[in-house]
């Protein structure tokens, strides 16, 4: 079934990209999961359909942009919103999930103006929502493998420091860990996974790789690093079978990630309860 | 390191701090020996929490200077150096899965620095730590899924495991059962003798750890007393009755005459 996938040039590449993705998205959402910040990956994969708009808007008119991945306006979008719902969750101290709802109906009202300058859906767009096998180029395996080795060199380095930072701030600080900075990059690294992911699980449906498989590893992890562990493995299994099911049945592959994903949240509560019990 | 001799672990002078309009503190000085022991007491609001925090600089004083070890805070930066458990240790993320090892590893990581990972070494003094403590059973599990007083415990071995110089504990033993709690005011008293770390014990039971301490102050927005214990026990019934607005004597555990006194609510205002 995924010989398929190394038949082809452009299935390659999409199978590798899927799996880059599938172990980003869930490594970086258990961060996020921790620190109760899982809806920012919504709020932001929004901020990035308004920028994919954006770029697609001026390829009407600019042969530049025509010629660009809009992947990278995407990025930018991302980028800057992860830094304004910072800035929000400084102004709204005892509020600070309003950030996520302001920065989510931004990415959608920007977006769906763009769009409608853009003269309405069209396919591009679709795949864009809900993810794609076959539109995966090669630019997009290559901004992914970048972004995966600066991913990872970045959690070898940092991985003591923000580990400490999620369970608790304050003391953290107290013990001389440099909060602002490695936050700042936190965001910055959140900001572009999920602009990346998009491509393949859909803007619509980031969030759910970032957090379903962390959600069903927090089940059955012992301590923090198990949480990973168990977090990529879900997440591997839910974009293998998305993509060979996307290119088998013609679904987009976001549907069937979020579907799989589901399937092994269930499994692991009960796991957990048959456990306990 | 340019650090200046001086037999103060912390120097607090005139210090001022307010949260927007609530004055929490008022002029206070206070000056703390290397190697005391001090007990830091006060009725809930007085700002004790508010004082540890101005010490560790989480908040940034409105007036007034800070020293550490002869340092000013602005400009310290051994903070490896100082051990903190504070007082809503218990009220962090509780789901959080970290397993008890890795939290009492976390209180090494200002040690190591960035950039540098545990060794060998480190994981030995983590495992110490936490037979320090009596946790050795629950290494492996996840803090989630320990009792309060585990929790807190767990706590105390992060802030033991990078050996500091300065422990400050704010209401460590909520929650601890009494047994324990010996067993920890005598680990404290330990540290502190041997090993001469300077504690500061933020607490509401000066009668429980008059044997263990040195110091007293007693803190209400001023600072009503420091002093040694002696004179604390002099002065005490006419200390407790001002700060607390009431006739309220301290219980001291090992005597008698056990009174069952409450510390009686208060408005926290007039006490002056
Ligand atoms: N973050 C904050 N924002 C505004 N006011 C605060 C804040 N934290 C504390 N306060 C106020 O400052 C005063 C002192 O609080 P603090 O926590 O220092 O008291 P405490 O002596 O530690 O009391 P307790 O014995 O209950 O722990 C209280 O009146 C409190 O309402
Ligand atoms: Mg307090």
């Amino acid at each position: 079934m995924i010989s398929v996938f190394f038949q082809y040039d452009f299935l390659t590449y999409s199978l590798y990209t899927g799996l880059m993705i599938g172990f980003l998205a869930p490594f970086i959402g258990v961060f996020l999961v921790v620190r109760r910040l899982s809806l920012i990956s919504d709020a932001l994969s929004h901020i990035t359909l308004s920028g994919v708009a954006f770029s697609l808007l001026l390829g009407r008119y600019y042969p530049f942009f025509a010629g660009l991945n809009p992947i990278y306006m995407g990025m930018a979008f991302s980028v800057s919103g992860a830094l304004f719902i910072d800035r929000l969750r400084n102004v709204y101290q005892y509020y600070k999930e309003l950030a996520i709802p302001i920065i989510l109906s931004a990415g959608i009202g920007i977006g769906v103006v763009f769009i409608s300058l853009a003269n309405g859906f069209n396919n591009d767009l679709f795949q864009y929502l809900f993810g794609s096998v076959v539109a995966i180029r090669q630019s997009d395996f290559q901004i992914v493998s970048i972004i995966t080795i600066v991913v990872l060199l970045l959690f070898i380095l940092f991985y003591k420091e923000w580990f400490y930072l999620s369970f608790d701030e304050e003391q953290a600080v107290v013990s001389g860990i440099p909060r602002k900075p490695l936050h700042f990059l936190f965001m910055i690294i959140v900001a572009l996974v999920i602009a990346v992911s998009m491509r393949v699980v859909g803007i619509l449906l980031v969030s759910s790789l970032m957090t379903l498989p962390v959600a069903a590893a927090l089940r059955l992890a012992k301590g923090f690093k198990q949480m990973f562990i168990y977090a990529v493995i879900f997440g591997e299994i839910s974009v293998i079978f998305g993509l060979i099911s996307a290119f088998h049945l013609d679904t987009a592959p976001g549907g069937t990630i979020v579907i799989i994903n589901i399937l092994i949240l269930l499994f692991a509560i009960l796991f957990s309860k048959y456990r306990r019990a | 390191m340019g650090e200046k001799k001086t037999p103060y672990a912390i120097e607090i002078d005139h210090v001022f701090f307010s949260y927007g309009q609530r004055d929490v503190l008022q002029d206070i000085h206070l000056k703390i020996s290397e190697g005391s022991f001090l007990a830091l007491v006060g009725p809930n609001g007085s700002g004790k929490s508010t004082l540890i925090k101005c010490i560790l600089g989480l908040l940034t004083l409105q007036k007034g200077s800070i020293k550490l070890f002869g340092q000013s805070i602005k400009k310290f930066h051994e903070w490896n150096q100082i051990g903190f458990v504070s007082q809503k240790a218990n009220s962090f993320n509780s789901g959080f899965p970290a397993t008890v090892f890795e939290v009492v590893s976390m209180g090494l990581y200002g040690k190591i620095g960035l950039f540098r990972f545990l060794t060998k070494r480190h994981k030995e003094k983590v495992k110490e730590a936490i037979k320090q403590v009596g946790m050795e059973e629950y290494m492996n599990q996840n803090i989630g899924e320990l009792s309060g007083g585990q929790q807190q415990r767990v706590f105390i071995a992060r802030a033991l495991v990078s050996e500091p110089r300065l422990l400050i504990l704010d209401e460590p033993t909520v929650g601890v059962d009494a047994k324990s709690v010996q067993n920890f005011y005598n680990m404290l008293r330990k540290l502190n003798t041997e090993k001469k770390i300077t504690l500061i014990l933020v607490t509401h039971d000066v009668g429980a750890v008059t044997e263990y301490i040195t110091d007293v102050a007693c803190l209400n927005k001023c600072l009503h007393f420091h002093g040694d214990t002696h004179e604390f026990e002099e002065k005490q019934d006419e200390m407790m009755s001002t700060m607390y607005g009431h006739d309220v004597r301290v219980i001291t555990h090992n005597h008698d005459h056990d009174h069952h006194d409450h510390f009686h609510d208060h408005d926290g205002s007039d006490l002056r």
